[in-house]
């Protein structure tokens, strides 16, 4: 029989919550790594007890944590290399060094910062680890600042794919509320060489040659807290998603509209349509209807919580435009939590499971595609990111 | 504590230094012997304490001292530990 196994990162560790295909009963693992922020923990399609993670700390930095058994034991890639006198100092799995190498073209070094001059780039975390489609031991980072990393070792040597900081615009990335970073990565199962990014506050980026060349991609995307509403950059993109059978069509939570493109990103149109607020921070498409797709609206930029306290998952079943409130189950009153940008995921099981978690803790599952909800747990530490693997 | 967990060790932890007993030489055989450690106190790249740990030996704060500067005797002959210590922050 079919089960699910949620990766939930949060505040303050991670934890792992297993269920059978019926998604009614579950087992909670965790707190793991306590005391440490989890931006997001992800399973390798291409073997599911492969899991990378990212662990973080004000204090300590940056550590990336990767399990070859469905998340029992964990280990920091390289952990156990010895260190010989004299010798080249072995890599370190959380070194995530820029590149400004004359090869790859000094990638340029400077963004725009708060006050509006010109900063260098600092790695402060990593946000998202994207696993490779088709090989176990290559991994993706998004960071913060933001740019691209790429690990073909399980995680232990990071390489930045610096053609995105080199591209040109660079110098006009600045950081939204959250910080300048890289959120979002969508690999293309039809197309090895084409990758989608999103950055907080540049937009959204496409390369179609495995990452040597990229493109802005933000024709359409309309915003009216930055000088220039229909600039090139500088669109504050808080999610995207797409459905593995429909690579060129992505849709997209801005940070107000929600968005969709059918020509891999090169123009959008914005589908918020009967939404009760555009607002909000997650996306995601059913795993079996590429047009039925799922926000979380939230009140404004100002107020991150639900419209009149009442938590409500909205899903179109026409790719946007039409939608309609699901709510069954959800705290109808009193609700003043918010839901992050990677904190929502699908598992592909028949009838297609849904999951969000809060930074209130809860982690919420329905199991017949939004109809109904319930709570998996209540009270962890708030959550930042949820991914669900379904295992045969 | 988090330092701890990372090296996977339960206490104190026991270094034997060739040479000037440093900060510097300290954490580096810390780093030797734990190279999980490594970029967790200090920056890879710059080798600058990180922002919210301190260094503390002997009820003195060291984390603003010279890395090179010699360590007080008592650390050196391992009667006082070296702290290396998450800073109070936050609210």
């Amino acid at each position: 029989m079919n089960s699910v196994r949620v990766l939930v990162g949060t505040h303050k560790g991670a934890f792992i919550l297993t269920s059978d295909g019926k998604r009614q009963k579950w087992e909670v693992q965790g707190p793991l790594f306590t005391g440490w922020e989890i931006y997001h923990m992800k399973g390798s399609p291409v073997d599911p007890n492969r899991i990378y993670a990212s662990q973080t700390s004000g204090w300590f930095g940056q550590q990336i944590q990767r399990s070859s058994n469905g998340g029992k034991t964990w280990e920091v890639p390289g952990g156990e290399i010895k260190i010989e006198p004299g010798a080249m100092p072995p890599p370190a799995a959380n070194k995530f060094v820029y590149d400004t190498s004359a090869e790859t073209g000094k990638p340029l070094t400077t963004h725009q910062f708060y006050d509006g001059k010109q900063h260098p780039w600092e790695f402060k975390r990593v946000w998202h680890l994207e696993p490779s489609l088709t090989d176990v031991e290559t991994v993706y980072a998004g960071i913060e600042d933001a740019a691209i990393f790429q690990s073909k070792d399980g995680g232990l040597n990071w390489k930045e794919m610096a053609g995105l900081r080199g591209h040109g615009t660079g110098p006009k990335w600045q950081p939204g509320a959250g910080g300048m970073c890289l959120h979002t990565l969508i690999l293309d199962k039809s197309d090895p060489g084409r990758i989608y990014i999103a950055i907080s506050s540049a937009g959204a980026f496409r390369t179609d040659d495995g990452g040597k060349t990229w493109k802005p991609i933000n024709r359409g995307l309309k915003s009216q807290y930055i000088p220039d509403p229909n600039a090139e950059v500088g669109h504050c993109v808080h999610h995207m998603a797409m459905h593995p059978s429909r690579p060129t069509t992505l849709f997209m939570q801005k940070h107000w509209d929600v968005m969709r493109s059918d020509d891999a990103g090169d123009n959008w149109k914005e589908v918020s349509g009967n939404l009760p607020t555009d607002f909000g921070f997650v996306i995601d498409v059913h795993a079996h209807e590429p047009e039925t797709i799922y926000v979380v609206p939230i009140k404004s930029d100002g107020e991150h919580f639900p419209l009149e306290g009442k938590l409500r998952v909205y899903r179109s079943k026409s790719g946007g435009n039409e939608w309609e409130e699901l709510s069954k189950g959800l705290p109808a009153r009193d609700c003043y939590v918010n839901v992050l940008r990677d904190a929502m995921a699908v598992d592909s099981l028949d009838s297609c499971g849904i999951y969000f978690g809060t930074t209130g803790g809860q982690v919420y599952c329905s199991p017949d595609a939004g109809d109904s909800w319930a709570p998996i747990v209540r009270d962890l530490p708030a959550v930042f990111s949820v991914e669900v693997q379904t295992l045969a | 504590m988090h330092l701890r967990t990372l090296a996977k060790v339960d206490g104190e932890v026991q270094l034997e230094i060739e040479g000037a007993v440093t900060q510097r030489t300290v954490l580096d055989a810390l780093e030797a012997k734990y190279p999980v450690l490594r970029g967790s106190i200090r920056d890879h790249v710059t080798q600058e304490r990180r922002a919210f740990l301190r260094f503390f030996a002997c009820e003195e704060d060291l984390s603003h001292e010279s890395p090179d500067a010699p360590l007080p005797e008592e650390v050196a002959t391992g009667k006082e530990p070296y702290l290396i210590i998450g800073a109070i922050a936050g609210g």
